[in-house]
């Protein structure tokens, strides 16, 4: 059933909003190939952050450094069912959208796409935002200096999506 | 500071690399994993643009304005300082369903917008509980569909790249309500007071 649901969704998006397009009178494909355009951009932007973290993660896990760091932390990360080399995803992931980008990329191409880290490391990228560049830069751009709680509501969401994309995941895969 | 991780994960990996006598297989990986971003970024791009076509359609055809219409209600609700027919409501409603969509860039100058609103309320230099709610929320990031996330899977050869989606939005409703239930229960305490 969730298999699928989960299997409808790129056809039926495909399908579904050029269709409703079309009923609210907009020129389907002028508009898509407009759009489209921008999607190189957007990857050159990404680019240099993708690269700075595969190397970084290529280092470590050549060195056999990330191999004594998930030994040093499993029996920690056992205890809640999360396998020890998403660890540095989760540390990554509030501080860095690109950089959690490339360490996940790394885990899934390492992993291989349809092993349980790599489904478990899209949804914990998924999952959360990165809390400390939000905070920065909205409560820069208007001058407030004293953020309050709001820090510390961003971190336990962060922690909240962490172990419930470990929850899930054991649920669903 | 992750300036700091970065650099740290470097030389934690030359370091270990020296003692373990792998040098080479440190040298290698650098240069391979310089190439295999390449490849990654070449493989997403194409995704990427059928996204950003694809949400294109759904920005024109006004599918934001119908989300945001759903959303009201609710965000009426979570913020009880702002009288209902502010601008900062509209704003703040904009850049949550832009959000929510994926559009990352349409959602951006909402929320700048929405928090120029919400200081025109405040005033101060310390946040007010609305700007720490609004930016919970934002910081949660429900996403209805990770598009990046489903494109890497598919061009890394995934069987069925979307089929993290159904648990991850399970995951970032979770965080959600975990943000929320936080961000309200702390905006009264002393510790935290305007």
């Amino acid at each position: 059933m969730l298999k699928s649901i989960s299997e409808l969704i790129i056809p039926a998006i495909m399908l579904l909003i050029p269709i409703y397009g079309l009923i609210k009178h907009v020129k389907v494909y002028e508009v898509f190939v407009d759009g489209a355009k921008e999607g190189i951009n957007t990857m050159i932007k990404i680019f240099p952050a993708l690269l700075a973290m595969l190397v970084a993660v290529g280092v470590l896990r050549a060195s056999g450094a990330l191999d004594i760091f998930a030994n040093w932390i499993s029996p920690f990360t056992a205890k809640i069912g999360m396998p020890s080399d998403v660890v540095p995803l989760a540390i990554i992931r509030p501080l860095s959208g690109s950089g959690a980008l490339g360490i996940a990329t790394e885990l899934i191409k390492s992993r291989g796409p349809d092993s349980f880290t790599a489904k478990l490391a899209s949804v914990m990228y998924g999952s959360t935002e990165t809390t400390f560049y939000v905070l920065a830069v909205y409560f820069g751009s208007v001058g407030v200096k004293k953020m309050r709680h709001s820090i510390i509501a961003g971190i336990a969401a962060d922690i909240a999506a962490i172990l419930s994309s470990v929850f899930y995941s054991r649920l669903f895969f | 500071m992750i300036n700091y991780i970065w650099l740290f994960m470097i030389t934690t990996g030359v370091v270990v690399g020296m003692i373990n006598g792998r040098m080479g297989e440190v040298s290698k990986a650098i240069i391979d994993s310089s190439e295999s971003a390449v490849t990654i970024s070449i493989g997403l791009i194409g995704v990427m643009s059928l996204w950003l076509g694809i949400m294109q359609i759904a920005e024109k055809s006004g599918l934001m304005d119908a989300l945001a219409k759903v959303l009201k209600p609710a965000i009426v609700k979570l913020f009880p300082e702002i009288p209902k027919d502010h601008p900062a409501i509209g704003a703040m409603i904009m850049n949550i369903s832009a959000n929510m969509l994926g559009l990352g860039n349409a959602a951006t100058p909402f929320g700048i917008k929405a928090m120029e609103y919400l200081q025109e309320l405040n005033k101060k230099d310390v946040a007010s509980n609305s700007m720490c709610t609004f930016l919970v929320i934002n910081t949660a990031s429900v996403q209805l569909l990770p598009a990046v996330m489903i494109g890497l899977r598919a061009s890394l050869g995934a069987k069925n790249p979307a089929d993290f989606v159904v648990a991850g939005l399970f995951s970032s409703i979770t965080a959600l309500t975990v943000g929320l239930i936080v961000v309200k229960s702390l905006e009264k305490s002393s510790l935290f007071k305007e």
